[in-house]
């Protein structure tokens, strides 16, 4: 008898079906399990491939469920190929599919075929934080007057308490462009280029996504992370000469991207 | 069914967020995100929806909000596809947390399970995989579902896979290994046509000596489901368990028999890909319901009688 710590971190032991039934699932070079067999003698190399299968191809789906307008730029049979090497190479750890595909887009960044789409890996980005808005917690965002009921003069110390479901994605690209007309079906060439923020807030049931203005991105990321107005807006400006303090105040309220607001001291 | 009847009555929550909406003798269908402003549109009507647990575990959002207008309106089964109690690690006590915070929740008429495992060490294979039927399997399947159980408060109902592998080391028969579960857990049953027509044609034997050898009396859920056709090495028939299309004629008449012998058992149309409209898929539920109540009048002087 094992004491109790041990048997914990006994998953069955290496030699159980489990561990005899899964290597070749995921390994298309393993052998059939010698642990299977057809009945009445029959072969089981046809009856395990449905398993592995069922296996990769809904693991599959499970991607291309997340990333819809990712599979949409790169066609479905490239978007496949691409997903089952990295279903291949890095399955789920959680029985929760909405938790897959975290590392996914950094799987497309190194992925030699999508080369010729520097941006991708930031559309995914996208589409990933969109699904984690999806299901966040739900939360009332900030009402417009309590802000302004904060005087002016301690408005510079107000500290702000993000949204659950408010997520920013930074990128190099027009990668919110992107995502939009292809999430949208929009046809015709996409006049876009340099930089884009994505600020994506689900203040109801519905995932927004908003594309940032100049210096945007580091105001809120900054107003997120604790950071108090003054000291925010400072960064903004610092960030972008175009930083319009206004104007990101009122788009972070309507777009609900704070929960509560703390006027400081 | 009297056992699994008393284990239901004292599982009711003090206070209750939701009608009660017995489930009884009802057909369903699995709940769609999709298909939710076309039910919602109709308005009342009879039957009822099974969603799979996980989809639903999330923190928020849309999902939540479908379901609570479901749970709202309709009798709901909860239907857990990922607990693994088939496998022989020990289970996840974080996503069994996430399961028994569901059911408490949503209050489900219904709680399921499978008899089949996805996770191995810590890797998730979203797939209902095969185990052997032996001694050590028995006990380690029986103490999962105890565990379950006794983390939900209420009996689950164990669903019968469909397969296409055996292990030889196989001692014995999935319905002597069912039965065995049965009496050692005191869980219910959820009886797959589709699964046991499946397995027999696979391994090549008779469905109907099957359901003659399954503990019928402790059925609590029927489910139907569509399946595909392959090809086994031998180059004969191979069937997968596909749940992409409509059930097929001879699923219906396993079930007609099994409802004939049993009375009218609450029966859940699955449908989970290639998803149709929703009155495609409210028409099958409207076939089995059409068997359901065509053979409940043999059965209704027993169910006014556990009524009262």
């Amino acid at each position: 008898m094992l004491p109790a710590e041990s048997r914990e971190q006994d998953f069955g032991g290496q030699s159980s079906y489990a561990a005899a039934f899964v290597p070749a699932l995921l390994d298309p070079d393993c052998a059939t399990p010698a642990a299977v067999a057809g009945p009445n003698g029959k072969a089981a190399s046809k009856r395990y491939n449905i398993y592995r299968n069922n296996v990769t191809v809904s693991l599959i789906n499970a991607l291309a469920a997340t990333f819809p307008a990712t599979q949409c730029i790169t066609g479905v049979d490239f978007f496949r190929a691409m997903a089952r090497l990295h279903v291949r190479a890095t399955p789920p750890k959680s029985p929760l599919l909405f938790e897959y595909g975290r590392d996914f887009p950094d799987f497309i960044e190194l992925y030699e075929h999508a080369r010729s789409m520097p941006w991708l890996a930031d559309v995914a980005r996208i589409e990933r934080a969109w699904l984690d808005a999806y299901h966040s917690v739900d939360a009332k965002p900030l009402p417009p007057e309590v802000l302004a009921s904060i005087p002016p003069e301690r408005l510079a110390d107000a500290v702000l308490t993000a949204h659950p479901a408010t997520r920013i994605v930074r990128s190099p690209f027009p990668a919110v462009t992107i995502f939009a007309a292809n999430r949208n079906d929009v046809t015709g060439r996409i006049e876009a280029n340099g930089p884009e923020d994505a600020l994506l807030t689900r203040p109801g049931l519905e995932v927004i996504v908003r594309r940032l203005p100049p210096g945007g991105a580091v105001f809120l990321l900054r107003l997120i992370a604790g950071e108090p107005l003054a000291v925010a807006a400072a960064a903004a400006l610092a960030d972008s000469a175009e930083f319009d303090l206004p104007a990101n105040i009122a788009g972070m309220i309507e777009a609900g991207v704070f929960t509560a607001a703390d006027q400081g001291a | 069914m009297s056992e699994l009847a008393t284990l239901k009555a004292s599982r009711a929550p003090a206070v209750s967020r939701f009608p009660a909406h017995p489930i009884e003798g009802l057909a369903g269908t699995s709940f769609k995100h999709q298909h939710l402003p076309a039910i919602l549109a109709e308005g009342k009507q009879d039957g009822f929806f099974e969603v799979h647990a996980e989809n639903y575990m999330g923190a928020g959002g849309p999902p939540h909000d479908a379901l609570t207008h479901i749970r709202r309106d309709f009798p709901l089964s909860l239907h857990g596809v990922c607990m693994s109690i088939g496998g022989p690690q020990p289970l996840d006590k974080v996503h069994l947390d996430r399961f028994k915070a569901l059911v408490r929740r949503y209050e489900p008429a219904l709680v399921s399970e499978h008899l089949a495992w996805s996770t191995h060490e810590t890797t998730f294979f979203n797939d209902l995989l095969p185990l052997p039927y032996t001694q050590a399997t028995i006990m380690q399947v029986a103490d999962h579902i105890d565990e379950v159980q006794e983390a939900i408060g209420r009996p689950i109902l164990l669903e019968n896979p469909s397969t296409y592998v055996v292990f030889p080391e196989s001692t014995l028969s999935e319905t002597d290994f069912i039965r065995e579960l049965v009496r050692r857990t005191g869980c219910g049953l959820l009886l797959d046509v589709n699964n046991v027509f499946v397995s027999a044609t696979n391994h090549g034997y008779s469905a109907l000596a099957y359901l003659d050898d399954f503990p019928l009396w402790q059925v609590g859920e029927i489910h139907l489901a569509g399946h595909a056709a392959q090809a086994d090495d031998e180059g004969e028939l191979l069937l997968i368990d596909s749940h992409d299309g409509p059930v097929a004629d001879a699923v219906w008449k396993l079930f007609e028999i099994v409802i004939g012998q049993c009375g009218p058992i609450p029966t859940l149309v699955e449908w989970d890909s290639d998803i149709p409209d929703w009155p495609v898929l409210k028409a099958e539920a409207a076939a089995a319901q059409a068997i359901l109540d065509r053979h409940a009048h043999r059965f209704m002087p027993e169910k006014a009688y556990a009524a009262s």
